[in-house]
């Protein structure tokens, strides 16, 4: 089972124990342009992905393609 | 990654100035910021009334929050825009904005451009022909003068805007590829009254887009998330992401570029004729060469510091 980005109407599924920094730059996604949610809570770029995390990523520009 | 101020685990962590927070400190440490950015550009005190226009996007609706925190006198504005794009875009902005202003016991004035004007904004663009067929252009100009009356008319003092560092830099890297020289003049945190015209503020202009996004978050108000739909593709979006790309790779760019151009007006040196300074040019007392430095040349200084240092064991 791998962990999950979702941005806007997008999944991309990632290998746990990336960052979440090395993730987003895997998927072509700026780490600027957006804010990470797990369970609700911010989280940083150096968290670890475990196996079946849902990160929720929120484009801080909106209307943007991030 | 830890919380500078409490070693509890960090929800932001903002590279630009090496600072990680947790969230309750993060909420802390925006509205100390915004009361120093006040402060040091001089926007407004405590015995002014403020205007905030209020869009129901994630930076007027926390720059409201976070007034109302200081303890500023500050009522909300709405302009209605008669735009729905297929989202109803305006009716929820309004809604949001209505929502945020009752939960908080907050006075908001509403006006609604086609109620006043007899059109919407996307009407009144095709009317008038203006903006090369998108209504960016009527609509920018109909709420810097509806912004304008309704604080004029209703005597506040000032009229403060959510514009955060990403804006701000945006419009300022546009301005700098065109060499527009008059805007560039132009922009800045406080832009003066004059008769008939309410100074205007932007107190998030030092706050990364990113960084109000996550007080938004972290404050738990609710914003629209999409963007007016005629925005879709435009220049200003094209060049935030591009700044973003540019922010990835050094982090502060973004920063620096928008302070470095404030620190540059305020000294007078934007524009200046370089050939001017060829008068303040004089030769460096040891090589001869011309300087604008006051004694030595910069090389013949560098030289005298490498001479007086221990050499360093190199392997050339």
């Amino acid at each position: 089972m791998s962990a999950k980005l979702i941005l806007r109407d997008k999944e991309y599924e990632v290998r746990p124990g990336m960052t979440l920094l090395d993730a987003l730059k895997k998927n072509g996604i700026v780490p600027e342009s957006v804010i990470a949610t797990r369970n609700g809570e911010m989280i940083t770029d150096d968290e670890v992905l475990r196996t079946g995390d849902v990160v929720k990523l929120i484009a801080v520009i909106s209307g943007g393609s991030v | 990654m830890k919380c500078r101020r409490c070693e509890n685990k960090a929800s932001v962590h903002m590279r630009q100035h090496k600072l990680a927070l947790c969230k309750e400190h993060y909420l802390e440490w925006i509205p100390e910021q915004t009361e120093r950015f006040i402060k040091k550009y001089e926007m407004f005190t405590r015995h002014e009334r403020i205007l905030v226009a209020v869009s129901g996007g994630k930076d007027s609706l926390s720059l409201w929050d976070i007034l109302v925190r200081l303890g500023y006198q500050v009522d909300g504005l709405y302009l209605g825009l008669g735009i729905d794009g297929g989202i109803g875009y305006s009716d929820e902005s309004r809604r949001l904005t209505e929502k945020f202003a009752n939960a908080n016991n907050l006075k908001l004035h509403i006006v609604d451009i086609e109620k006043e004007y007899g059109q919407p904004i996307p009407v009144l663009s095709q009317i008038s022909h203006r903006g090369y067929g998108k209504p960016c252009a009527v609509c920018g100009l109909a709420k810097r003068h509806e912004m304008n009356r309704i604080a004029r008319d209703l005597g506040y003092d000032v009229l403060a805007t959510g514009h955060n560092l990403d804006d701000e830099a945006a419009v300022l890297f546009g301005n700098t590829l065109s060499w527009s020289g008059d805007y560039l003049l132009r922009q800045g945190p406080v832009l003066a009254g004059a008769q008939g015209l309410a100074r205007k503020v932007k107190p998030l202009c030092r706050f990364y887009e990113r960084e109000m996004t996550a007080y938004a978050i972290a404050r738990d108000i609710e914003y629209i998330y999409e963007e007016c739909p005629f925005a879709d593709g435009s220049q200003s979006i094209f060049y935030k992401e591009s700044l973003n790309l540019l922010e990835t790779a050094r982090p502060g760019v973004k920063l620096t570029f928008y302070l470095n151009f404030l620190e540059a007006k305020k000294s007078g040196n934007l524009f200046v004729d370089r050939n001017a300074g060829q008068a303040l040019l004089h030769s460096c007392p040891k090589c001869g060469q011309p300087t604008s430095a006051p004694d030595l040349c910069s090389f013949c200084r560098m030289i005298g510091k490498a001479s007086t240092a221990r050499t360093p064991d190199l392997q050339l």
